[in-house]
C-alpha cells in the first residue's frame, strides 16, 4: 500500500510517499529533506492536530468564546474530545489564555475574551 | 452632499480607515511616529475579520510565533490601547474628501450621528469584500441556505449558530477549506468542496483538511444551478474542460441544505474610486509607489484593501509602511521621488504590487503567479537580477526585497521563467 502526503512543513510542498508492507514502513520517498520524512511518518502513524472551537458562554456580550487545545491531539480522539466539549457551558468573563476546561491532560485554552454583559 | 451640521471639527495628522490588522498597525506606527491619529472601524470590536478566524496559523513573522486570529488581533488591540491612540468603534466612513493636499475631509456614522473631521493624511484599510454567488454565475430559486464563507464563520465563531447541516462549499482557497474543517467538526456534513480550476486553490496545510474529514473535492467543476423550496434542496454541478467550458452531459446533483460560496476576496475600495483613486484591474485595488500612496496624493492603502494577502503579517507589515509613508508625507508636504520607476508584469506574473518605487529606499515588491510552475527563476532583466524557487503557486503571494540602489532605469519587468 502506497499513501501519499503533500508535505507542509515548508512551501515547497513535496509529495511524499510512504510505501507500506505487512505493517511495516518499506520506503519512504520525494521528500527532498529529512524533516519531511518525519513529518510524513507521523501523520501516517499518529496524525495530531490542534482543535479549535467554539464553546457558549453564559452572561457574555458575544454568546460564544473562541478555544484551541492546548498541544495538538491525536485525530483519532478528536470527536471524543469534540463530545466533551459540546456538553460545556462557560460562564464569563473569560480572558484570553485562561484555562477554560481539560480533557484526558490537554488543557483548553480561550483565545478570544469574552466580557461580561453589563 | 450638504455641509453637515458643524460640530467642532476635530483635526489630525491621519485618519486611518478600518480596525483590522492592516488598520491598526498602522494606527500604532503613526502614533509611534509622534503623529495624532483617529483610527474608525464599523464593526463594534477592533480586529477585523481576525476575530473570528479562530485558527492557529497567524503572526509566525510579525510575533515570531503561531497565534489564532483572535489572539492576533488581541496583542495589536493591546499595544494601540496601551499607546493611547484615539479609536472609535460602530463608526461606518460614508466618504472621503480631497480638498487639498493637506487637507481632507473623513464622514463618518456612528450610533450618536454623523461626523466629520479633517485629515492631513488618510490611511485606507477597509480590508476585502466576498463574492456572491450571483457573481460566479449560479442561478436557479430563490432560496435561503446561502452564504459567504465569510458570513458563514460569522455566524459559527463570533455568534454560536450553525447554518446548515448538509453542505456543499463552492471554492477550495483557504477560506473555503477552514469553512469545511469548522463544519466538519461540528458534525454537519460536507459532501463536496467544488473547485473551477484544476488545482486546490488553498495552501497544503488547509487542502490537507480534506483528507483529515474524508471530504470529497471535486477539481475542474463548477456549482451552476440550485433548487429549493424556501430552502436550498440541491445543487446541481458540472465538469469544465481545461478552458473552463462546460462538459455536456457531465452534470450531476447533490442533494444539501446549505450552499458556501468561497469563490475569493476582492479589495473594498468603493470610497477610494469615488475620489478617482486609480485602480489596478489585476489586484483590483489602487496603483501605489512604494510608500503604498494611491495616485491621490495624502491617501494611502494597506492590507487587503491594496491587495488580497495570504498572510497577516505582510497585512500588519505594509500597515506599517502606509504610517510611514504618511509620516514623510505630513513633514515635507508630498512625497517626493526623483523619478519614479514603473514595476511591470512580464510572463506567469499575474498581479505585482507596489507599481511604482522611488529608488530612494529598499522596498518589498508583493507579487502572484498565474499558474503554479516548478524550478524556474524570477527575473528582473533590466537590472540583471535574478531568484530561483522550486515551486509557485497562485494561491502563496511572493514576497521580493529590492535594495535602493538595484532600483534604477524608466522600468523594471518582473518575469517568471523556467530554467
Ligand atoms: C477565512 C480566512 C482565513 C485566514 N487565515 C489566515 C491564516 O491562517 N494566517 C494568516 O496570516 N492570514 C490568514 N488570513 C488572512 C488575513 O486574515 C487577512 O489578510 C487580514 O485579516 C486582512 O486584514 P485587513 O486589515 O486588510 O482587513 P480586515 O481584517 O478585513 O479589516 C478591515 C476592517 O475595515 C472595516 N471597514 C470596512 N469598511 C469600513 C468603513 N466604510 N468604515 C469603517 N470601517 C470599515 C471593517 O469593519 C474591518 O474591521 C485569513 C483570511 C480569511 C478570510
Ligand atoms: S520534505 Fe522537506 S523540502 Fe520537501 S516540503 Fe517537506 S520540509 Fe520542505
Amino acid at each position: 500500500m502506497i499513501y501519499s502526503f503533500t508535505c507542509i512543513i515548508c512551501p515547497l510542498g513535496c509529495v511524499i510517499e510512504i510505501e507500506m508492507e505487512n505493517g511495516k514502513i518499506k520506503e519512504v520517498r520525494g521528500n527532498k529533506c529529512p524533516r519531511g520524512k518525519e513529518w510524513a511518518i507521523e501523520e501516517l502513524l499518529s496524525p495530531k492536530r490542534i482543535v479549535i472551537t467554539v464553546l457558549p458562554v453564559e452572561k457574555s456580550e458575544l454568546p460564544v468564546v473562541s478555544v484551541k487545545t492546548s498541544q495538538p491531539v491525536d485525530v483519532r480522539k478528536i470527536p471524543s474530545l469534540m463530545k466533551y466539549l459540546s456538553e460545556l457551558k462557560l460562564m464569563a468573563p473569560i480572558k484570553i489564555g485562561d484555562v477554560v476546561a481539560e480533557f484526558e491532560g490537554v488543557k483548553i485554552i480561550a483565545t478570544r475574551e469574552a466580557k461580561k454583559v453589563k | 452632499m450638504e455641509p453637515l451640521p458643524q460640530i467642532p471639527m476635530m483635526s489630525y495628522d491621519v485618519v486611518v480607515i478600518g480596525g483590522g490588522p492592516a488598520g491598526m498597525a498602522a494606527a500604532v506606527k503613526a502614533k509611534e511616529l509622534g503623529l495624532n491619529v483617529l483610527l474608525l472601524d464599523e464593526n463594534d470590536y477592533l480586529g477585523g475579520i481576525l476575530p473570528q478566524c479562530i485558527h492557529p496559523g497567524f503572526g509566525l513573522h510579525y510575533y515570531r510565533e503561531e497565534l489564532t486570529g483572535p489572539e492576533f488581533a488581541s496583542r495589536l488591540a493591546k499595544r494601540l490601547v496601551e499607546l493611547g491612540v484615539e479609536y472609535k468603534t460602530g463608526t461606518r466612513v460614508l466618504e472621503i474628501r480631497n480638498c487639498s493636499d493637506l487637507e481632507k475631509v473623513v464622514i463618518f456614522t456612528s450610533p450618536r450621528g454623523a461626523y466629520q473631521v479633517w485629515a492631513k493624511a488618510v490611511i485606507y484599510a477597509t480590508g476585502a469584500r466576498e463574492r456572491h454567488a450571483f457573481e460566479i454565475g449560479i442561478v436557479g430559486d430563490r432560496v435561503s441556505g446561502i452564504y459567504t464563507a465569510g458570513e458563514s464563520q460569522t455566524l459559527m465563531d463570533i455568534y454560536g449558530i450553525m447554518p446548515g447541516k448538509e453542505i456543499v462549499i463552492v471554492g477550495s482557497g483557504d477560506v473555503g477549506l477552514i469553512m469545511a474543517r469548522r463544519f466538519a467538526l461540528e458534525e454537519a456534513k460536507v459532501k463536496a468542496v467544488i473547485e473551477l480550476m484544476p488545482y486546490p486553490g488553498g495552501l497544503a496545510r488547509n487542502v490537507m483538511i480534506l483528507r483529515d474529514f474524508d471530504i470529497p473535492l471535486y477539481l475542474s467543476h463548477k456549482v451552476v444551478e440550485l433548487r429549493g423550496k424556501g430552502r436550498v434542496e440541491r445543487v446541481k454541478v458540472v465538469r469544465v474542460d481545461e478552458n473552463l467550458n462546460e462538459i455536456p452531459r457531465s452534470e450531476f446533483w447533490i442533494e444539501a441544505d446549505t450552499l458556501i460560496i468561497s469563490a475569493g476576496l476582492l479589495p473594498s475600495v468603493k470610497k477610494l474610486e469615488q475620489i478617482g483613486v486609480e485602480i489596478d484591474p489585476a489586484t483590483g485595488g489602487p496603483v501605489v509607489n512604494d510608500r503604498l500612496e494611491t495616485s491621490v496624493p495624502g491617501i494611502f492603502v494597506a492590507g487587503n484593501s491594496l491587495l488580497i494577502n495570504d498572510l497577516v503579517d505582510y497585512v500588519a507589515e505594509q500597515g506599517e509602511l502606509a504610517a510611514e509613508g504618511a509620516k514623510e508625507f505630513i513633514e515635507k508636504g508630498g512625497i517626493e521621488s526623483r523619478k519614479w520607476v514603473k514595476v511591470e508584469k512580464g510572463e506567469n506574473v499575474r498581479l505585482l504590487v507596489p507599481h511604482y518605487l522611488s529608488g530612494d529606499r529598499d522596498v518589498y515588491l508583493y507579487l502572484r503567479v498565474a499558474r503554479p510552475m516548478e524550478d524556474i527563476e524570477l527575473r528582473i532583466p533590466e537590472i540583471g537580477k535574478r531568484m530561483k524557487f522550486l515551486v509557485v503557486k497562485p494561491s502563496e503571494m511572493l514576497r521580493i526585497r529590492l535594495k535602493a540602489e538595484e532600483i534604477e532605469g524608466e522600468k523594471l519587468t518582473v518575469r517568471v521563467v523556467k530554467v
